[in-house]
């Protein structure tokens, strides 16, 4: 793996939302989180007004992670979906390229199978996406350089002296 | 692994606090959280045991404003330092973008201190990753406490590279933000 960054650019941003808003429609979820394998947010839809979204994409990653350690243990490569179910919120949890996760939050209002059935079409366009994203930065991330300069930097270290004083 | 997003503009980088048992990752993750204003942290995540030892992570999130039109944030882990949760320690390494290195300065934690930089470099070659590579400072804790090495001594013992190193008593926030501050900047330095 080595250091890599993930950016994510503006179109790739609008079609990653359409993707998910178009699950999100089909199957009645109640939100839909994409989270990089790290633990952190890359977007989300539908209904997350009482969901601290930072702790909730730092504890699926962790999720994740642990199950997939479980797996090594029985000789699977990976768990491909985990399902977790409650008493009103179930969550089901699946992967994109071995390197970003998706997490639907679903209530009574649908069901799982269904949820099964139609993820398939959201992981093929969000594989596509994301392997367009993945070929974008491995030839190098132009805005990168141009955005986080020296000037953002500087900015950025203030903010921190003030954070701390 | 910084996260960039251009859309929303935010940019998110990933700091894991690493060291052996006991030695005071979750008490800086404590004093941060206790210290910053609640507009700047998020919630924090301790998943412990019933003992309050860290059994998989604490999580800090902290955001620290927009910065010329980006919402810079900073997410601080802690690894549980025990031997045996090692498979947990490994998976929180996923994406670091800087590691503090806490190491408890009493005489007989000596030994542990080399075990834990020995482990941290083994489980970074897991993720394909050298510490060189890695924003990295060293925080000597517990520096208040009668029976402790002499900073020499730790320094040829677990900072072979002579990254900067911070003296501290993270239990009264002593030296806490100045670590966070370099190992912060370094990242930012790298970008």
């Amino acid at each position: 793996m080595g250091y890599e960054n993930l950016s994510i650019f503006e179109q790739d941003f609008w079609d990653i939302n359409n993707t998910l808003n178009k699950l999100l429609t089909a199957t009645n979820s109640t939100a839909l989180l994409l989270v990089d394998k790290a633990g952190q947010l890359i977007t989300s839809v539908g209904n997350i007004s009482n969901l601290d979204l930072v702790s909730f994409g730092s504890l699926a990653a962790a999720d994740f992670a642990a199950t997939s350690q479980l797996a090594l243990l029985v000789g699977e490569d990976e768990f491909t979906e985990l399902f977790h179910q409650g008493k009103q919120e179930n969550i089901y949890i699946t992967v994109i390229l071995s390197r970003i996760i998706l997490v639907v939050i679903f209530g009574k209002t649908t069901n799982l199978g269904l949820i099964r059935i139609k993820i398939k079409t959201t992981v093929s366009e969000l594989e596509q996406i994301f392997n367009n994203i993945f070929k974008k930065l491995n030839a190098g991330d132009k805005k990168m350089k141009e955005t986080f300069d020296d000037d953002f930097r500087k900015a950025a270290e203030n903010e921190l002296d003030d954070l701390f004083k | 692994m910084s996260v960039i997003n251009y859309s929303s503009r935010e940019i998110t980088f990933k700091i894991v606090y690493y060291g052996t048992g006991l030695g005071g990752k979750t008490t800086n993750l404590k004093m941060i959280y206790n210290k910053i204003s609640p507009e700047t942290r998020g919630k924090m995540i301790s998943l412990a045991t019933e003992m309050d030892r860290t059994l998989f992570f604490d999580f800090l999130p902290m955001d620290i404003g927009s910065v010329k039109g980006f919402k810079t944030k900073f997410q601080l882990y802690t690894v549980p330092g025990q031997i045996y949760y090692n498979a947990s320690r490994k998976l929180i390494l996923k994406g670091v973008d800087g590691i503090v290195f806490v190491a408890d300065s009493q005489i007989e934690r000596f030994e542990d201190n080399i075990e834990s930089v020995d482990n941290l470099l083994e489980n970074l070659a897991e993720h394909n990753l050298k510490i060189e590579d890695i924003p990295f400072v060293m925080q000597y804790n517990k520096r208040d406490l009668p029976n402790i090495s002499s900073i020499e001594d730790l320094q040829n013992a677990i900072n072979p590279w002579n990254v900067p190193y911070f003296e501290a008593v993270a239990t009264q926030g002593i030296g806490v933000f100045e670590t966070l501050k370099s190992v912060s900047k370094m990242i930012l330095q790298r970008l």
